[in-house]
C-alpha cells in the first residue's frame, strides 16, 4: 500500500528542560514520510506563516498535536496555530474541505498520574473529555479524531522509562505510517497506546 | 600675571556670552554673534580692543588650525578616494573660475599692477570653511548633497592655500625687499631646490612621526589614565606639527589637516576629537571676535561706495561661479541655491594671504586693509544672505516648503507627523502607510523632499527646529509627533519646541544610543526608542539560538532584557546627576556600562518566572 504521511505539529515552551520530551522526540524515525515540525522553534515570535501551515497541512495524511498538557489544554502557540491556520472556506465552512478525511490526534505528556483524571481523582476528568474542543474542532474540520496517545507521571519518570516510552513512540509512528488503518476499531479504545498494544499483541 | 590679561579675558568672553545667545534667539547662527561681538568691543564702537585686535588674531588663527586637524582626523581615506572627482573637479572650477573672473575684473576697471590682483583675486576666491562648516553643522545639512558639494569646495581650497601661499613670493619680482624681521620661514634663505628637499622631509617626517612615534606615544599617555594628559599631548601634538610647518614655510594649517589624517586611523581618533573640541569652539569664536573686532570701518567710512560695492560685486561673482558649478553637476535649485549662497563669502584664509602679501611688500597696507575689511564684510553677510535665502528667495525658486493643492481638495491634516525622513524615519513611514495611515513629513533635504512629494507624500520642507513650520505642518491638530531626526541634538529642540508649544502632543522619540536617551530622559520625555537596544537585542538572540539555545526562551529573554534596560537607564538617568560635574566624556561613558554589568549580574532572568517549568512540582511530590 502507499505510505500514510505523518506531520507532528510539535509545541513546547520550554522543551530544553522536559527530558521525557527530549527522549520522544529523539526517537521520531527519520523517514521521508514523517515531518516533524518543531513550532517554538519556527515561530518564536508567534508570526506563524499561515500559507506554509496549509502546504505542510495539504502533504500530509495524518496530523499530530504533539504537546504536553498545561492547565488542561495546549501551549499557547498551538492555539494560536488552530486560530490562524484553520482558516474558513478553508478548513471549515462551506467550501472548507482541505482538512476532509484527514486523521488527527493528540500525542501528550502529563506531569500527573493516570489515575487522577478520573470523576474520584484531583483532576476530576479523563484526558478524553478534557480534549473535547480539540475532538470538536477536528469535527468541525471534518477530520476523523483519534484517542490521544498519552504518557502519564513525567513529574516522577526516569531517564530509561522515559526513553522506554520514545521507543514505543517510534514504533507507533512507524506503525501508523506502513499501515492501513480502520479508523472504527482505533476509536473504540480510550487511549492510542492501548489500541497500539492490542496492535503488537495481535501481529506477535 | 597683570591685570590686563585677566580684563582682556573679560571682555572677549563677556560679549561672546552676552553676544552668542541674543543671535541664536534670533535665529542667526552662533558666528554671526561672535562677529558683532567683535565689533562691539572693537575699536571703533565699544573700543575695548584695538591695537591688541592683530595680536588676537595670530592667536585666534590658531583655532583655524586645529579645526583643520579636526577636518583631518574625520577624513575617511576611502571616503576621499570617492569623492577624488567632486573635490578635484568642484574644487579647481570654483578656483579657477572665481579668481580668474576677479583677475579679469580687475584688470579692466581698477589701475592695480597685475601682481597686485593676482594675489587680490586668490585671496578672495577661497571660501571660509570655518563659517561654512559651522553653518553646515548647525541647520544639519553636512549629508546632503550640498553639504558635500560644499565639503568637496572647501577641501580643495584648503589644500590650495599651500601652493597659493608657494607663488605668492614669486610676484615680488623684485619690487621691494621684504624686512628682514618679517622672514616667515627659517630656511628661505637656502636655495630652492634644498627648500624644496626640506619640505618634502617635513611632510614625510609628519606622517612616519605620526605613525610610529605619536601613537605609541599617545599608547603610553593614555595608560596614565589621566584626562588632562591626554588633552596636553593632543594640543601639544597639533602645535608642534603646525610649528614645523611653519619653520619649513608651510602652512601650520595644512601641518594640521596632515597629522590630523595621519592619525584618523589610529585608535584614538574620536578621544582626539574630543579633547580639541572644545579648544576648537572656542578659538575659533575668538577667531571671528577678532575678525569682527578688526573690520577697519574708517576705511569704511571714508570711502564706502567702493568697499560695499566691491563687496557686493565679489559676493555675486563667487555666487555665479559657483551656481554654474552646480548646474553643471545637475544639482536641484535649492541645493544649488544653498551650495551657492553658502559659500559666497571671503574666507580666513583670505587673512592669511593679504597679510603675507602685506610682509612682502606686495600690497600697499591701505589697499590690504580694505581687502580685509571686504573679506570680513562679505563673512557677515553670508548668515544674512542664507537667511534672506531661506525665507524670500529659496520658496519661489526650489522645493516648497509646501506644496499649494489644487482647491477642490480640503488639506486634510494628517493624525501623524514625521520629522526626519533618513533611513530610521522612512521605514517608520512605510510601515504606517502600509497600514493606511498618512504621515505628514518633516524633512530638510530638498532632493528628498522632491522625491517624496512625487511618491505622493505630503511633505514640509525645511528646519523642524522652526515653530512656524511646525504649525504649518499642523502640529497643532495633530496626535502624535515622531520625532526620528539623524542630528542628535537638532531632533532634541525639536522635543523640546513641542514639549513648550504643542503639550497634548504624543511624542516619540528616536534616540540613537544611551546617551542621547539620557538627554532625552532629563527633558522628560517618555517614549524613547534607542536604535542601538532592540536591533542589537535582536541579534543577541539570534547568536544565542545559533549556539543551541531553543529560539522561544531565547526571544523571550530577549524581550525581558529590553524591558530591564529600559528601566535601568532611568534609574541610571538619575544617578548620574549625583556626580558634582557631570561631562559625558570616553571615561564615565565607560564607567556607565561597567555599573550596567554589574548590576546585570545581580539579576537573575531565569529565576524571575516558573512558566512551563515542572521542576517545583517535581520537588514538591519527592518531598
Amino acid at each position: 500500500m502507499a505510505q500514510n504521511k505523518i506531520l507532528i505539529l510539535f509545541a513546547h515552551p520550554l522543551f530544553e528542560k522536559s527530558f521525557v520530551n527530549q527522549a520522544l522526540v529523539r526517537h521520531i524515525p527519520k523517514s521521508k514520510n514523517i515531518t516533524f515540525h518543531d513550532l517554538y522553534e519556527e515561530y518564536p515570535e508567534f508570526d506563524i506563516d499561515v500559507q506554509r501551515e496549509k502546504a505542510l497541512l495539504q502533504k500530509h495524511d495524518i496530523i499530530i498535536w504533539h504537546h504536553p498538557l498545561y492547565w488542561y489544554s495546549c501551549p499557547p502557540l498551538l492555539k494560536q496555530w488552530i486560530d490562524m491556520v484553520f482558516e474558513y472556506d478553508w478548513a471549515y465552512g462551506k467550501n472548507g474541505i482541505a482538512l476532509q478525511n484527514k486523521l488527527i490526534f493528540q500525542a501528550i505528556t502529563t506531569g500527573g498520574k493516570k489515575e487522577n483524571y478520573c470523576e474520584a481523582g484531583r483532576d476530576r476528568y479523563s484526558i478524553p473529555e478534557l480534549l473535547e474542543p480539540f475532538n470538536q474542532t477536528a469535527k468541525v474540520c471534518n477530520m476523523h479524531y483519534l484517542p490521544p496517545f498519552v504518557i502519564h507521571g513525567t513529574h516522577q519518570m526516569n531517564k530509561s522509562e522515559a526513553d522506554n516510552y520514545g521507543k514505543i513512540y517510534a514504533d507507533l509512528l512507524l506503525y501508523l505510517k506502513s499501515n492501513e488503518l480502520d479508523i472504527k476499531e482505533m476509536n473504540t479504545h480510550f487511549y492510542l497506546n492501548e489500541w497500539f498494544n492490542s496492535k503488537i499483541q495481535t501481529n506477535g | 600675571m597683570d591685570n590686563g590679561f585677566f580684563i582682556q579675558a573679560i571682555i572677549y568672553l563677556t560679549s561672546a556670552v552676552v553676544c552668542v545667545p541674543i543671535a541664536k534667539k534670533l535665529g542667526l547662527s552662533s558666528i554671526l554673534g561672535y562677529l558683532f561681538a567683535g565689533i562691539v568691543i572693537g575699536p571703533f564702537i565699544l573700543g575695548f580692543i584695538g591695537s591688541e585686535g592683530e595680536d588676537i588674531m595670530h592667536f585666534a588663527e590658531f583655532g583655524v588650525v586645529m579645526m583643520l586637524f579636526l577636518i583631518g582626523l574625520e577624513l575617511d581615506p576611502y571616503k576621499f578616494w570617492k569623492m577624488r572627482k567632486f573635490i578635484l573637479g568642484m574644487g579647481s572650477m570654483q578656483l579657477i573660475g572665481t579668481g580668474v573672473s576677479i583677475f579679469i575684473l580687475c584688470q579692466l576697471f581698477l589701475d592695480w599692477n597685475w601682481q597686485t590682483t593676482v594675489v587680490i583675486a586668490l585671496a578672495l576666491s577661497l571660501s571660509s570653511t570655518a563659517i561654512v562648516l559651522q553653518t553646515l553643522k548647525e541647520k544639519g545639512l553636512s549629508q546632503t548633497s550640498m553639504g558635500r558639494a560644499s565639503f568637496s569646495v572647501l577641501l580643495f581650497q584648503d589644500i590650495a592655500v599651500i601652493p597659493i601661499l608657494a607663488i605668492i613670493p614669486l610676484m615680488m619680482s623684485g619690487q621691494a625687499i621684504p624686512d628682514d624681521d618679517l622672514k616667515s620661514s627659517l630656511i628661505i634663505d637656502l636655495p630652492g631646490w634644498i627648500q624644496t628637499l626640506i619640505v618634502l622631509a617635513a611632510i614625510i617626517a609628519v606622517y612616519f612621526g605620526g605613525k610610529y612615534i605619536v601613537v605609541p606615544l599617545l599608547h603610553i599617555v593614555a595608560k596614565t589614565r589621566l584626562q588632562e594628559l591626554f588633552t596636553a599631548s593632543a594640543l601639544l601634538l597639533v602645535m608642534a606639527v603646525s610649528y614645523l610647518m611653519q619653520l619649513v614655510g608651510l602652512s601650520p594649517a595644512l601641518g594640521a589637516f596632515m597629522a590630523g589624517v595621519v592619525l584618523a586611523n589610529s585608535e584614538f581618533r574620536h578621544e582626539l576629537e574630543g579633547d580639541i573640541a572644545p579648544f576648537k569652539g572656542l578659538l575659533l569664536g575668538l577667531f571671528f571676535i577678532g575678525v569682527g573686532a578688526s573690520i577697519n570701518f574708517k576705511l569704511i567710512i571714508d570711502d564706502p561706495a567702493y568697499i560695499l560695492i566691491f563687496g557686493a560685486i565679489l559676493t555675486a561673482i563667487k555666487f555665479f561661479v559657483l551656481f554654474g558649478i552646480g548646474k553643471f553637476y545637475k544639482k536641484s535649485n535649492d541645493q544649488n541655491l544653498l551650495f551657492s549662497f553658502g559659500l559666497s563669502q571671503a574666507g580666513e584664509f583670505g587673512f592669511v594671504i593679504l597679510s603675507f602679501s602685506m610682509q612682502l611688500n606686495i600690497l600697499p597696507n591701505i589697499l590690504a586693509n580694505q581687502m580685509m575689511a571686504i573679506i570680513a564684510l562679505s563673512m557677515v553677510s553670508t548668515p544674512f544672505l542664507l537667511l534672506i535665502n531661506e525665507k524670500w528667495i529659496d520658496p519661489f525658486f526650489g522645493v516648497k516648503e509646501k506644496v499649494k493643492k489644487p482647491h477642490d481638495i480640503i488639506d486634510e491634516n494628517n493624525e501623524v507627523i514625521i520629522a526626519g525622513f533618513g533611513h530610521f524615519g522612512s521605514t517608520i513611514g512605510r510601515l504606517l502607510k502600509a497600514n493606511g495611515v498618512n504621515a505628514t513629513i518633516l524633512d530638510h533635504d530638498s532632493d528628498r523632499v522632491d522625491l517624496l512629494r512625487k511618491m505622493g507624500f505630503k511633505v514640509y520642507y525645511g528646519d523642524a527646529t522652526r515653530l512656524e513650520l511646525l504649525k504649518a505642518a499642523g502640529a497643532e491638530n495633530a496626535k502624535i509627533f515622531i520625532a526620528a531626526i539623524d542630528n542628535p541634538e537638532v531632533n532634541l529642540s525639536v522635543v523640546e519646541l513641542l514639549r513648550k508649544h504643542f503639550p497634548h502632543l504624543n511624542i516619540l522619540t528616536r534616540a540613537r544610543n544611551r546617551v542621547d536617551a539620557y538627554e532625552l530622559i532629563d527633558h522628560g520625555v517618555d517614549k524613547i526608542y534607542r536604535e542601538t537596544l532592540y536591533t542589537a537585542v535582536h541579534l543577541g538572540v539570534d547568536a544565542l539560538a545559533q549556539l543551541g539555545h531553543r529560539k522561544y526562551s531565547a526571544t523571550r529573554q530577549g524581550q525581558r532584557f529590553i524591558k530591564y534596560d529600559e528601566a535601568a537607564i532611568r534609574k541610571l538617568a538619575i544617578k548620574r546627576h549625583d556626580k558634582m560635574a557631570y561631562l559625558a566624556t570616553v571615561k564615565d561613558e565607560l564607567e556607565m556600562q561597567e555599573q550596567l554589568l554589574k548590576n546585570d549580574l545581580n539579576i537573575n532572568f531565569s529565576a524571575s518566572d516558573h512558566a512551563w517549568d515542572s521542576e517545583h512540582l517535581k520537588k514538591q511530590i519527592t518531598e
